[in-house]
């Protein structure tokens, strides 16, 4: 297994240089930029939902896929489990994780809370193609109250 | 050694479909068409009994009088289909379970590649080769 710093020092320099390169600094061109991050972990989730439950049995309802992410995903891109899972049992979500691998390097507390939502964009995507793979369409979106600890809310849009 | 393999997408269109006689490759198609009215019958009645947990390998959906169809269902609710020969009956469940673990391996592969966007129709060589390989040698 690859050493998991890997993976965050690419996540950073993809955020880093999606900034960089942005030529439109109002809120309009932050969007996008963060709609291209959402987008890949988009895609790279759609993968991970193929090859992860490989050989893992069928799931049964909703709640087993939402246990499969916070378990075995979590496990294999940030080699931890997250620290909790709510449900409110009408289609709502909500991932907790206290020690998020990819804020934890940036603060402990209240600094850098407006930047941490573009180091938010592309796990949120990955959950919504990981989710999308296994048939259940969805909205995720992140919040940070203090870094590290993070909030992942996952509402599963019903057609 | 099949006769005829297909992948079908979550929403019941093929994504890859293959015979080794091609003169009647309709009768084929049509054959994995009845299948998967057995094989949404299989998920759906599972899913209501007390089974703790369900298997991916559906096993023999039905048999005709020359063929035999076997099914297995992914985590994402892609459909592989096979129709093997009646007349070979030395392939053991052993063997068409390790003929659609090679499938779902392949196809994870071909998810997997950045080019293929998924939903299209499979036209990775890779993948063909691999089917070939399991497919019937008609001489």
């Amino acid at each position: 297994m690859a050493d998991a710093v890997l993976f965050e020092f690419l996540h950073t320099e993809m955020v880093a240089e999606l900034w960089a390169r942005a030529s439109d600094p109002s809120p309009g061109g932050q969007k996008t930029s963060l709609w291209v991050l959402e987008n890949m972990g988009f895609r790279v989730g759609q993968s991970l939902g193929e090859r992860l439950p490989r050989d893992t049995l069928a799931f049964r309802e909703e709640l087993d896929a939402l246990k499969f992410l916070c378990r075995d995903l979590w496990a294999a891109v940030f080699q931890k489990q997250t620290d909790g899972l709510r449900t409110n049992h009408q289609g709502t979500y909500i991932i907790l994780d206290n020690d998020f691998p990819l804020l934890v390097r940036m603060a402990a507390g209240q600094q850098y809370l407006e930047e941490a939502p573009k180091f938010l964009a592309f796990t949120c995507g990955l959950l919504r193609g990981t989710l999308n793979t296994l048939g259940i369409k969805s909205l995720v979106t992140a919040a940070v109250a203090a870094l590290p600890a993070c909030k992942f809310q996952v509402v599963i849009q019903r057609a | 050694m099949a006769v005829c393999i297909a992948v079908i997408a979550k929403e019941n269109y093929p994504l890859y479909i293959r015979s080794v006689p091609t003169e009647n490759e309709l009768k084929f198609h049509y054959m994995v068409h009845t299948s998967l009215d057995v094989v949404d019958e299989k998920i759906s009645a599972l899913g209501k009994a007390l089974v703790d947990q369900r298997e991916l390998y559906l096993g023999l959906l039905y048999p005709t009088e020359d063929h035999k169809v076997y099914g297995y269902v992914t985590n994402s609710k892609v459909k592989f289909v096979m129709v093997v020969d009646s007349s070979n009956t030395a392939l053991r469940d052993n063997e068409i379970r390790s003929m659609f673990r090679k499938l779902h391996n392949s196809y994870t592969d071909v998810m997997c590649n950045p080019f293929y966007n998924p939903g299209d129709r499979i036209h990775s060589r890779a993948f063909d080769n691999m089917v070939t390989a399991m497919m019937i040698q008609v001489c």
